[in-house]
């Protein structure tokens, strides 16, 4: 067991940093020994042990200075699309094999700043396309809970590291809910927050649009512990926000936040989600649901209520529609953005072709995987010159129609939405490989948030009665910049509930 | 048949930023391949733009210059399309809205004024530039070069109505929207390096049919000339096509200089779709009244105005205000010089600068900043011309002394030193007049007899006699005095 495996929290590592019970080599050394021994799992693609020993050994004279950041000494890791100039950066792709960044992303070097130790690169869906992990070029990465089942996706490698314990915390990206979903999966809490709040500078694109960063990690208490100092503005990313609501986006906002609400969650005692209005939104309990999340959910809105929280009934009646619109908006995105790996500057290139056009063609065929390529495809066919205004134009006024619905609820119903993440718990590795489509279609809880770019969180709020049980996560909805909001309701549900410190059997 | 020519201009102007239109790397020319280029313009993984302000800045100036509609708000847009030297196999530009719409451009062919309209002017990054001859690859073997320097280089995107009407009104249009960037100082204007280039659309109809011929696009005309040649060669070509019974294909096509013909690149069946949609990394270019109204603070007087004022003020012909403000160097050397002279001498100060220092510009290969008579002494000059110190056609070999630095390149040292000062004095004039009357009979008597040859002829004998210096006021005055009047004059 690895030594931050002891501490239910960021801060209680921290405690024992700064009084020097323990030294940020040795959380290190022997979080790099979990690693490896649950190399199994294959959650990380890249281990540099060498790096990551020399970011603890600052760490450590930071604490012994007295002036230690928040995070000296915390072990983390980071999902393999963001780009480090140490370690490579492959986003799981054959395409970007062996590739090593000339600077790190914004995410990272915040981290690094705020005194956190990389353990290295962690598996995914190969540029973050996937639900399951299983389009990873480095093979599939295996949840923890039950290794033939996936940890969900695309951040599966961050979801699994967390959840077997091997890091403290992990950054993930959301484009349809890439952080929920494994975080939902591998019994583990991640938030993806409000578009624009955490730069996109160095993140390998997937959908401009829509992609955001976000951590998991084991509670709400430490997801705040990373997305304050992740989150602010950049101005190397013209999307990111400067101000939010009146705040300004950077480091503290979301602390502050959070603090004034957990303040009053306190002070309301046994009851401290008193007054709190939760929209349930029908179209969330629909006919795909599995009995097992459905009632797992149930259980935890009833548990919301016994903390004074009120149940409200909503509608967000085109939740339907925001899986085809997310299926053109996000290939649409995704096959320009891809269009730079071609084998010229830098990633996979053919050993063979005839000219540069042939070049470039079998470069991206033998360096693309199939779900990259289908979304290429799809992407391509929806902004050719006479499908445009039917796909692409037609899924943009469906995404504005989505974002007002949420806006509507949010108006006059209720304060959060809570429901699903997933229709049913982890799925068995190669379970939809016939299909690959299937699972598009499980992304339907988590898509609308992403199209509106709303923050929102996964907490685990229960199991699969299965004998190996399985995770499920209870989605918690807010408006835009009410991460803090969000992030105290999921600690003051956590502080009545276990759920979140259950673990898998450790290795 | 008589044909009617029509030509739209569509110019690329690289604007005059220190840095890149979506980076911070430099835009100089002629750095070693590759070191001008970032994570951006190599498009590595994880690499954003971000909008440089001062290529906004640049195309409001041109917008406020042309009288065009500034957009509040624009979009960039993403043409897709791969090709290696554009590194994100992208080029983000502007497509449905544009930042510059409308507006006009008037200059002068021969004698005629025209005015064209402009259809928009819109923001967009340059590419790379691939090195396809003479480039091996580390063993040895042929390959492409990929230099990225250029890569993401602003370019304003200036597209005209087709409304020339001849390869000579092409090149005044291109010539003025030419001068009036570089007067703005929002493009070098440097064509041999590419910053300002154009592809000229050309189609042909029966001179009287309403609608137009099918086009032809030439791309990439870095000079006036070729731009001419091309156009002229265009035309001849699918005049001689549709008379001989074929059809003219919508194409694209290049010009060979060398060959001076235009050859076919692609049709516009194999053309890309370049699948345009909106960048999801920048969001839309708002421009507020305030920033239009600060960038028209900075912006130097405009030709338009400037040429007004050299006619209304100056007296300036309109033909002479229009050549004096095709360029503002010009224009503010002429300001320079017509200010330090009397008023209403500012037509012969236009004269000096549009006739003998141009003249001497173009045969030295100098920029009128380069000048070696700065417009002081070329004002000084003139000033000795106006009160008759000089005669005019002295004053042309003073103006040559002084191009060639003689005396500091001071007019009076020259005019002292050479002895050039003009003879007033009425007593040494007439002793000269006195002098020539008696020596040349026959020619007095040709006078008498009515002959004003003969008048002349007196004239330069008497020139002549004071080596060129005598005052050709006073010299006529006293001839005719001595002489009389003609008897059948």
């Amino acid at each position: 067991m690895p030594i931050h495996s002891e501490f239910d929290t960021i801060a209680a590592l921290r405690g024992a940093l700064r009084d020097h019970k323990v030294s940020a080599l040795e959380v290190a050394e022997s979080a790099l020994q979990a690693i490896e021994a649950n190399a199994s799992l294959n959650a990380f693609l890249q281990v540099d042990p060498q790096l990551t020993l020399d970011q603890a050994r600052a760490a450590d004279a930071l604490l012994s200075s007295g002036q230690a950041p928040a995070l000296a000494g915390i072990p983390i890791a980071h999902k393999d699309v963001f780009v480090t100039r140490g370690w490579r950066t492959t986003a799981a792709s054959k395409m970007l094999d062996g590739y090593v960044s000339p600077f790190d992303a914004t995410v990272v070097a915040r981290l690094q700043q705020a005194g956190a130790v990389s353990l290295g690169k962690l598996n995914c869906d190969e540029f973050a396309m996937g639900s399951g992990n299983e389009n990873s070029a480095f093979g599939p990465a295996r949840n923890p809970w039950n290794p033939d089942t996936v940890p969900g996706g695309s951040s599966g490698g961050s979801a699994a590291a967390v959840a077997a314990g091997l890091v403290q915390a992990a950054t993930g990206t959301d484009t349809g809910g890439s952080v929920r979903q494994p975080a939902a999966l591998c019994g583990v809490s991640g938030i993806k927050p409000t578009y624009g709040t955490v730069s996109r500078f160095g993140m390998v694109a997937f959908g401009s649009s829509l992609d955001q960063a976000g951590p998991i990690a084991r509670n709400a208490l430490d997801l705040v512990e990373l997305l304050d100092p992740m989150s602010g503005f950049d101005e190397r990313d013209s999307t990111s926000l400067q101000s939010c609501d009146g705040a300004a986006n950077q480091a503290g906002r979301i602390r502050n936040e959070f603090d004034a609400a957990a303040a009053q969650h306190k002070a309301a005692g046994a009851r401290p989600l008193e007054g709190l209005r939760i929209g349930v939104p029908e179209e969330f309990f629909n006919e795909g649901l599995a009995d097992n999340v459905a009632q797992a959910v149930e259980n935890a809105l009833k548990t919301c209520e016994s903390l004074g929280a009120r149940r409200v009934g909503i509608s967000l009646p085109r939740t339907r529609l925001s899986i085809p619109a997310y299926y053109v908006i996000a290939p649409a995105e995704a096959s320009s953005n891809l269009s730079r790996y071609d084998g010229v500057r830098y990633g996979h290139r053919a050993q063979t072709y005839t000219d540069l056009a042939d070049m470039t063609s079998r470069s991206r065929a033998e360096g693309f995987g199939p779900e990259v390529r289908r979304r290429i495809l799809v992407g391509t066919y929806v902004l050719c010159h006479g499908y445009y205004d039917a796909y692409y134009l037609q899924a943009q006024r469906v995404r504005r129609m989505i974002a007002n619905d949420f806006q509507q609820a949010f108006a006059g119903q209720c304060d959060v939405i809570m429901g699903p993440v997933t229709p049913t718990v982890a799925k068995r590795i190669g379970d939809n490989r016939e299909d690959p489509t299937a699972d598009w279609l499980a992304d339907i809880y988590t898509l609308g948030v992403s199209l509106a770019g709303l923050p929102a969180m996964s907490i685990p709020c229960g199991f699969s009665a299965d004998a190996s049980p399985l995770p499920i996560g209870l989605q918690i909805i807010g408006n835009y910049f009410r991460e803090g909001q969000l992030l105290a309701i999921a600690d003051s549900f956590q502080q009545a509930t276990d759920w979140h410190q259950r673990k898998p059997e450790q290795k | 048949m008589e044909w009617e020519i029509v030509i739209g201009l569509e110019t690329h102007t690289q604007l005059s930023t220190e840095s890149k239109i979506f980076s911070d790397s430099s835009t100089r020319f002629g750095a070693q391949p590759n070191t001008q280029a970032n994570e951006v313009d190599m498009a590595l993984p994880g690499s954003l733009p971000v909008l440089n302000r001062g290529a906004v800045e640049r195309a409001i100036q041109l917008g406020l210059a042309v009288g065009a509609h500034i957009a509040p708000r624009s979009i960039f847009a993403r043409k897709n399309y791969f090709y290696p030297d554009l590194p994100k196999n992208y080029q983000i530009s502007q497509f449905e809205i544009p930042v510059v719409q409308g507006g006009t451009i008037s200059f002068f062919v021969g004698d005629e004024e025209k005015t064209v309209n402009l259809t928009r002017a819109h923001l967009e990054e340059d590419a790379g530039k691939s090195l396809h001859e003479n480039f091996t690859g580390p063993h040895g073997e042929s390959s492409t070069g990929i230099d990225l320097n250029r890569a993401g280089t602003p370019l304003l995107e200036i597209v005209s109505e087709p409304e020339m009407r001849s390869a000579a009104e092409a090149v005044a249009y291109a010539r003025a929207l030419h001068g009036l960037v570089v007067w703005l100082g929002i493009c070098d204007g440097n064509m041999q390096e590419g910053s300002f280039r154009c592809d000229a659309n050309v189609s042909v109809r029966p001179k009287g049919q309403a609608e137009f011929g099918t086009r032809c696009e030439i791309k990439n005309l870095n000079s006036f000339r070729f731009l001419e040649r091309a156009i002229q060669y265009e035309v001849r070509r699918q005049i001689e096509l549709i008379e001989d019974g074929g059809k003219v294909v919508q194409e694209t096509r290049l010009y060979d200089a060398d060959r001076d013909e235009t050859r076919s690149m692609r049709t516009k069946e194999d053309a890309d779709d370049y699948r345009y949609f909106p960048d999801p990394d920048l969001p839309p270019l708002v421009i507020a009244p305030e920033w239009i109204e600060q960038v028209r603070a900075g912006m130097p007087e405009l030709p338009a105005a400037k040429r007004a004022r050299f006619e209304s003020e100056l007296g300036l012909t309109g033909y002479d205000a229009a050549q004096l403000t095709m360029d503002r160097s010009y224009a503010a050397y002429f300001e320079e010089a017509a200010l330090a002279l009397p008023q209403g001498q500012a037509k012969l100060a236009a004269n000096w600068v549009l006739g003998e220092l141009s003249a001497a510009l173009n045969r030295d290969e100098k920029t009128i900043d380069e000048s070696p008579v700065k417009p002081a002494a070329l004002a000084a000059l003139i000033g000795r011309i106006i009160d008759g110190t000089i005669s005019n056609k002295i004053a042309r070999d003073v103006f040559a002394a002084m191009w060639a630095g003689e005396n500091g390149g001071a007019p009076d040292a020259i005019i002292e030193a050479r002895g050039l000062k003009q003879i007033s004095d009425t007593g040494a004039i007439a002793a000269m007049v006195d002098e020539v009357l008696a020596a040349n009979p026959a020619i007095v008597a040709e006078y008498h007899a009515g002959k004003q040859k003969a008048f002349n002829s007196l004239v330069g004998q008497v020139m002549k006699a004071a080596k060129g210096k005598a005052n050709p006021q006073q010299v006529n005055d006293l001839l005719k005095e001595k002489l009389g009047t003609p008897e059948n004059g």
